[in-house]
């Protein structure tokens, strides 16, 4: 639910990145916080157990700038990732203008993915968001480890697609981010499916980082005009 | 069902605001008054400047009000209508506006938490009825930014996050 206000010339949006526990969604707040200019950023905040376990969520404001006259911020959180706070995990999509979805590549975390990506789509349904209509990129994180589940198999598992129904969106939309892939496309069974945007990371050295952020962020800007 | 709706803030409407704010920090003594929304954006904000970051406040006080209100149904109430904080010196009062806004009074020993709660009770009243009009006048209907806004943001977004 981005904001704009016109009597202080500010557009706020919020990005939620999901997922399953210790999938890195922290990690990827963390990049962002310690390579974005000081005077870009504000104050990271983490509710988080002794641990260092998400409780709550973690916080961070990133400023654009200024663009077309109104001071543009995003908002980042995070979501704890254990299966047991639901609770609080649904308080943080509220509002939300984009999601990032942290996929654990590991092949161990397979099911934990799954899960946690039906969890998404159902805490969206009961705010009464549409994840297929809103922001929305895919991020394969940990694709270093020796145990990362191949990209066809993570892809068939958590974005195997929705139905494209209306006609005049049924054509090929090439993948910007990877050749020779579709983000629209027809299946053998005559289907046109759309996917999510993918991307790949190892968020504990940064690698994929702002890919994924940047694609999210022009997605929701995209999504004001 | 889609994504979450957009709403604008006009000019007119920030004034209107602004206006209720400060004749209720004359009225309760009271420090500081702010607006935040459910998804953690500061509306406004009236009386004392916040010695604190804005944009955290909000977030952390939409996240507050928010498990609050998880509280409130676990306990079979519908919701909690305000939250009272109370510090040694410094104290917080929040109060649900129509449902969308949060108004987060901060008040310190020159004032009571008595006097607060009952002066808040028509500006609440007040600023209900404000952003009912403000939610019934844009009907759902998202607003629009320019298009030339659109190209400037995708170069500030490379140049920001280039790395």
């Amino acid at each position: 639910m981005s904001m704009i206000n016109y009597a202080s010339r500010e557009i706020n949006c919020k990005l939620v990145y999901y997922g399953p526990g210790l999938g890195g969604k922290t990690t990827n707040l963390e990049h962002v916080y310690n390579k974005v200019a000081p005077g870009a950023r504000g104050k990271m905040i983490s509710l988080a157990t002794e641990t260092e376990r998400t409780l709550f969520f973690d916080f961070l404001p990133v400023d654009l700038g200024t663009i077309g006259g109104f001071k543009t911020r995003f908002h980042l959180y995070t979501v704890p990732g254990q299966v047991y706070y639901n609770a609080s995990r649904k308080l943080i999509l509220k509002g939300v203008d984009g999601v990032v979805f942290v996929a654990d590549s590991q092949i161990e975390r397979m099911e934990a993915n799954i899960e946690a990506m039906q969890n998404l789509y159902d805490n969206m349904a009961e705010h009464g968001y549409d994840l297929t209509r809103i922001p929305f990129i895919i991020q394969y994180n940990k694709r270093d480890l020796p145990n990362a589940t191949p990209i066809a198999d993570l892809q068939a598992a958590l974005n195997p697609g929705w139905p494209v129904e209306n006609p005049a969106r049924q054509r090929p939309m090439p993948d910007p981010y990877h050749e020779g892939e579709f983000l629209i496309g027809r299946q053998v069974d005559g289907e046109w499916v759309e996917r999510a945007s993918y991307f790949e990371a190892v968020a504990v050295n940064g690698e994929g980082v702002f890919d994924t952020l940047k694609a999210v962020s022009k997605l929701v800007l995209k999504a004001l005009g | 069902m889609s994504g979450a709706s957009s709403w604008s803030l006009a000019e007119s409407d920030h004034d209107r605001i602004v206006v209720l704010l400060t004749a209720f920090l004359r009225a309760s003594n009271a420090r500081t008054a702010l607006l935040v929304d459910r998804a953690g954006q500061m509306v406004a904000t009236a009386g004392e400047p916040p010695e604190f970051d804005p944009t955290t406040f909000a977030s952390l006080a939409a996240a507050d009000f928010s498990a609050n209100d998880q509280l409130a149904r676990l306990i079979g109430e519908t919701e909690f209508g305000s939250l009272f904080h109370q510090g040694e010196t410094a104290s917080m009062y929040l109060a649900d506006i129509a449902r969308r806004v949060i108004l987060v009074v901060l008040f310190d020993t020159r004032t009571t938490l008595g006097l607060v709660k009952l002066r808040v009770r028509g500006t609440v009243e007040d600023l209900s009825q404000v952003f009912s009009e403000m939610f019934a006048r844009d009907g759902g209907v998202a607003p629009r930014v320019e298009q030339s806004f659109l190209g400037d943001a995708e170069d500030e977004i490379d140049k920001l996050f280039g790395e």
